[in-house]
């Protein structure tokens, strides 16, 4: 494998490499939790935790991992991390884990994490395979958040939970955009969001 | 290479690696389990004071910008009491620690009961808790003065089981709030039970109608202002809406907390005190309260106040304010 620059491993992942823009990864908790921006953040801090973490010892134990059992390997070992951090999250942070609800623990079937464990963590070192594992659940963060800015301003008149504009059911003139509480608005802002990206990296575009 | 794909070795590996995730699994379950009881505790205790109203009142703040002094402070005044749902009676059966939702998972015979068939449970299930927890809101300045019931209420939204508290100001008409502490529905659509918007629009709407039958519920779209029993429905989130009507139509009704609150709103309009059954003595703290409701009604005998007059309802809901 050719080397690795670690700038483009921890960067790469965020616009050009973007693994829900790209790689069309992690698209279920990026309709779910991305209806108001204080989850969405927590959310996306708890996939950087977890995606990290279990880059680093999938790889440190990848010399020790029999092939025919691999992925269960990796499973148990995100799977534990993601308890970890559910736990963590409900004793510091009640509130937001209790919005999160079920899915912090769905990060498990994330596909983020599996495929960067798989397809990076297990040919890679240490160092590498956290930069990418960060990089990629800061790609993940970013597609999140802009998506939950757009959904929370157009469907709650707000940002991060301070009012922009003053919704008619609370007095204001903002009627509020009801579909972008639903989960198909964010399929659209992804949507709108590859296209943008596609338009400085011409050579995502598949052909026809 | 060989080596790494024995059975033996596949075995060992997989062995180790469920020990060492098992032990930082429970580790952290360990160590944060005190922290996350705390949370609870108090995130309880804080919908109680929300659903009562009693943060916006006192300190004029918000339930959820309450520090954790704050709501000691405001929990001073709430009371915490049994109540057995067949007689409506105070009871002392049952311990501190007594929780009904382990009762049920448990299916202890001695604290359930087989719903009746013609009865529909917010929860689907064929038994329920016979003894409930619920809370009476005192007067500040006089410990003596119940001005306020909150109690729990739970049944099935879309995803999950709603648990909330519904707070009933003293004429047992009026509602003082409503709010849910525990549910999985949808952020955005049915968790919008949380939204401190629609929440506020439960104050003040009438649990009975003129006939004394729970009507209290959402509505379907906007609630029509001449309408005193409903509230906005939930937009994209019907099953949601449907599930709140259903389960505070159930615990009102008198299958459920009705014999209670008919007892209450008799107490607290001057009558006779809730009796307790169940053996034991009444709380000490229970009794200088009904010592002075005793010597009230010597003094000053005021008639049992039946459900289906409304008259008297408006009278105290004017004490109340």
């Amino acid at each position: 494998m050719a080397k690795l620059k670690a700038t483009e491993v921890l960067f790469g992942p965020i616009f050009q490499n973007n693994p829900i823009a790209l790689q069309i990864l992690g698209i279920c908790s990026a309709l779910a939790v991305t209806t108001k921006m204080s989850t969405a953040l927590v959310m996306s801090i708890a996939v950087i935790a977890v995606v990290s973490c279990s880059n680093v010892a999938v790889s440190a134990i990848r010399h020790y991992i029999p092939s025919s059992i691999r992925i269960i390997v990796q499973m148990t070992v995100i799977a534990s991390l993601v308890i970890i951090v559910d736990q963590v999250l409900k004793a510091y942070l009640f509130e937001t884990s209790k919005q999160l609800s079920v899915f912090v623990g769905l990060i498990i079937t994330n596909c983020i994490v599996m495929g960067r464990a798989e397809g990076f963590a297990m040919k890679n070192g240490i160092p590498l395979s956290f930069l990418d594992g960060f990089g990629n659940g800061l790609g993940y963060g970013f597609v999140l958040m802009f998506v939950a800015f757009f959904r929370e301003l157009f469907g709650s008149g707000s940002v991060f939970g301070y009012t922009v504009f003053p919704m008619i059911r609370n007095g204001g003139w903002y009627d509020p955009d009801n579909m972008m509480l639903l989960p198909p608005s964010a399929f659209f802002l992804i949507g709108f969001l590859i296209w943008v990206i596609r338009v400085f990296y011409p050579e995502q575009i598949e052909e026809a | 290479m060989k080596q790494r794909d024995s059975l033996a070795y596949t075995m060992g590996v997989a062995f180790a690696l469920c020990v060492v995730c098992s032990l930082s699994v429970s580790a952290a379950y360990v160590f944060l389990k005190p922290r996350q009881e705390e949370n609870k505790v108090l995130d309880r205790q804080r919908n109680i004071i929300d659903a009562a109203g009693l943060a916006a009142d006192e300190l004029g703040i918000p339930a959820s910008d309450l520090s954790r002094d704050q709501v000691d402070e405001l929990y001073r005044v709430v009371e915490e009491r049994f109540v057995d749902l067949r007689s409506g009676t105070y009871t002392t059966e049952v311990g501190k620690d007594y929780d009904p939702r382990e009762v049920i998972n448990n299916a202890e015979p001695d604290y359930i009961e087989q719903m009746p068939a013609d009865i529909v449970n917010p929860l689907g299930s064929e038994i329920r808790e016979r003894v409930v927890r619920v809370y009476l809101i005192k007067d500040f300045k006089d410990q003596n003065v119940v001005r306020q019931v909150v109690l729990p209420v739970y049944g099935k939204g879309l995803w999950s089981t709603l648990y909330g508290y519904l707070a009933l100001k003293k004429d047992i008409e009026t509602v003082q709030g409503l709010t849910f502490y525990e549910h999985g529905e949808t952020p955005g659509l049915g968790g919008e039970v949380d939204n401190a918007n629609w929440k506020a629009q439960w104050v003040g709407r009438r649990v009975f109608d003129d006939e004394g039958n729970p009507a209290l519920g959402v509505n379907k779209g906007p609630a029509p202002d001449e309408n005193p029993y409903v509230v906005d429905g939930l937009s994209g989130a019907t099953i949601t809406s449907n599930g709140v009507t259903n389960l505070l139509q159930y615990w009102v009704s008198d299958h459920a907390y009705g014999p209670y609150l008919e007892r209450l709103r008799a107490e607290l309009s001057g009558g006779e005190p809730v009796p307790t059954t169940g053996g034991g003595a009444p709380p000490a703290s229970d009794a200088a309260g009904e010592n002075a409701e005793g010597e009230d009604a010597t003094e000053d005998p005021i008639p049992v106040v039946q459900r289906k007059d409304p008259a008297p309802a408006a009278v105290s809901e004017g004490e109340d304010q």
